[in-house]
């Protein structure tokens, strides 16, 4: 009857749904454009060692230098330390929702990680600013006193960014170890302990070691997160550029945007997209790091 | 004998260190969110009054408000979610019941996926280049908008995805057998048996949209006005805005206001609660249709 104008309402639909699939992939190649485009004339202005591996960030000086490699060495070693204070921490709260607690605990532990993902970064960054600072600052009083090199920041630090950072991961690692862990046969467990070995042998040798590509994703995206965050640590890691040193207050890729995009300039601003440009090739490669363990375990599976 | 060496294997100290470790690691998070919620509302409680949610913060009349940045949210909620819904559900729909297996699909998914773990500052700095300057959008509540649609599309493909998977493929061939067409079966039949599961991706994109400050900060901008009538929420649109969280971070550091920031904080705090407690109703909500 009126077949063909079912027909046009039918296939004007699928263009329609393809259109909208196709944004996310326009998505992708345009900011990826626009990320190199706008990232590497500075390359050319600046030159490309004394950009990467230049050690002075002095951008309005009468004779400015635009040296990113302390900022691209705090983001890696930040990044680096928060994975390895909160990687285990999260790994082990993991074993607990799976394997150790009983309902009820489990019902208290998983909503609190879930409200702690929910948590904004700002409110992160609010707290360290008011309690982790302060405590820093006692700190670095009582380590540095008489010191005559060390330049006080007044608590703002490297080592209050690392700890935020390594709570701020902690529901990613936590959520996606716990399902890889779950995921892991019942067969082997029982295996484990029929051999003779405790519940904890079994956990730490049979069942972790089985779940590893899982916890593997888990970690690579907190490394995302980690190296991705900008305003918590923006407000707690102080605001120069300096080694990547525990006391001393260093500036991230994240937040040396943040901080100074506002009112750069010229040759300024253009520096300020290559870090940019730095952070999302990194972020690339963790996301091809991430497909690769994804299709192993397809493959396995 | 053999009794003897099972209990020694019981009594090993190792087991007994790492189970205190394990419960240590476990009550931390608990610890820390206690923590964090006792001292956000013992610092920011005494803010919140029905003046700090209903004024704006102005010297000449001595207020201090952050009615303009609650407005600013919630247009910025809206304007992004009135977009970025169709378009994630719209994606959602043609990866699973239109796309055969193969290149596109998979780059779809790639693409998906790449965004879901692209930063906010990069949004933002990408959101700053195209549509502030490129499309001359510069700093105003729909340059922040379209720069969100990108961040939280993923949310929603990927929940209204896992929605359409959980409904059984006997739906889709009695709707076919019957006569209908796809676009036909898949607003009667498969939209309605997958709301719920759309519905968390929308809520969890609010939660994320909500606790959003880097991809805000040179897009959206930092004004605090509240429109005076309700015809000037239209203009609004195209000026700028900041946002509760993007307030938070400059009463915390350039403005040195430390009570507007907890006040905040205790209203974002609450927002989220609420977020989180609506995506947990209705999974639960959305298990029991599952096993029926």
């Amino acid at each position: 009857m009126n077949k063909p104008k079912k027909h046009i309402g039918e296939s004007a639909a699928k263009y329609v749904f393809a259109i909208c699939a196709a944004v996310a992939i326009l998505a992708v190649c345009s900011i990826t454009i626009y990320m190199i485009a706008k990232g590497t004339p500075a390359f050319k202005n600046v030159g490309v060692s004394e950009l990467l591996f230049g050690t002075l960030w002095q951008p309005t000086a009468a004779e400015p230098s635009y040296g990113i490699v302390y900022i691209i060495l705090s983001s890696v070693i930040g990044t680096g330390a928060c994975i390895l204070i909160g990687v285990p921490i999260a790994l082990l709260t993991a074993v607990f929702l799976t394997e150790v607690a009983n309902r009820k605990l489990a019902s208290v532990v998983q909503p609190a990680i879930e409200l702690l993902a929910a948590i904004p970064s700002v409110i992160y960054g609010l707290l360290g600013l008011m309690i982790l600072n302060p405590a820093m600052y006692k700190l670095e009083k009582l380590i540095f006193a008489g010191s005559e090199t060390h330049r006080f920041t007044g608590g703002s630090n490297m080592l209050s960014a690392i700890l935020i950072l390594a709570i701020m991961i902690l529901p990613t690692v936590v959520n996606v170890s716990a399902s890889s862990i779950r995921a892991v046969s019942k067969d082997l467990r029982a295996a484990s302990l029929a051999l003779g070995a405790s519940k904890i042998q079994t956990i730490f040798k049979v069942t972790i070691p089985a779940a590893k590509s899982g916890i593997m994703t888990g970690v690579a995206l907190g490394i995302g997160r980690a190296l991705g965050e900008a305003m918590a640590i923006n407000m707690v890691a102080g605001g120069a550029v300096n080694i990547p040193l525990p006391f001393n207050s260093v500036r991230f890729l994240t937040t040396q945007i943040v901080s100074e995009m506002g009112y750069a300039e010229g040759t300024h601003r253009q520096v300020l997209f290559t870090v940019g440009l730095v952070l999302y090739v990194f972020i690339m490669i963790i996301n091809l790091m991430l497909q690769r363990i994804r299709k192993g375990r397809e493959k396995n599976e | 004998m053999n009794e003897k060496k099972l209990s020694r294997i019981k009594k090993r100290p190792a087991d007994k260190f790492m189970y205190f470790l394990i419960y240590l690691c476990a009550s931390l998070s608990v610890i820390l969110l206690a923590g964090i919620i006792i001292y956000v509302f013992v610092r920011g409680i005494k803010s919140v009054t029905p003046e700090f949610l209903t004024t704006v913060t102005s010297v000449r009349k001595g207020t201090v408000g952050i009615a303009g940045n609650i407005v600013n949210t919630i247009m910025i909620v809206f304007i992004t979610m009135i977009i970025a819904t169709p378009l994630g559900v719209g994606a959602a729909i043609y990866l699973n019941e239109y796309a055969k297996p193969g290149k596109l699909v998979n780059a779809v998914e790639f693409a998906t996926e790449t965004l879901s773990g692209i930063p906010s500052v990069i949004f933002g700095l990408f959101g700053m280049m195209f549509f502030g300057q490129t499309l001359g959008l510069g700093y105003s509540l729909m340059t922040g908008s379209l720069t969100l649609i990108l961040m939280v599309l993923p949310l929603i493909t990927r929940n209204t995805q896992e929605a359409l998977k959980t409904v059984p493929d006997s739906y889709r061939h009695g709707a076919v057998g019957l006569g209908a067409g796809k676009w036909h079966t898949i607003r009667t039949i498969l939209l309605p048996s997958s709301i719920s599961g759309i519905i968390t991706g929308v809520i969890l994109a609010v939660g994320r949209i909500v606790g959003e400050s880097a991809a805000l900060l040179f897009t959206a901008g930092s004004a605090k006005a509240l429109p005076k009538t309700f015809a000037a929420l239209f203009p609004k649109i195209f000026q700028s805005g900041g946002t509760m969280t993007l307030q938070l971070y400059l009463s915390a550091t350039s403005e040195g206001d430390f009570d507007t920031a907890f006040g905040i904080a205790v209203v974002l705090i609450i927002l989220v609660f609420l977020i989180n407690l609506g995506t947990k109703k209705l999974a639960v909500k959305f298990d029991v249709k599952r096993k029926k």
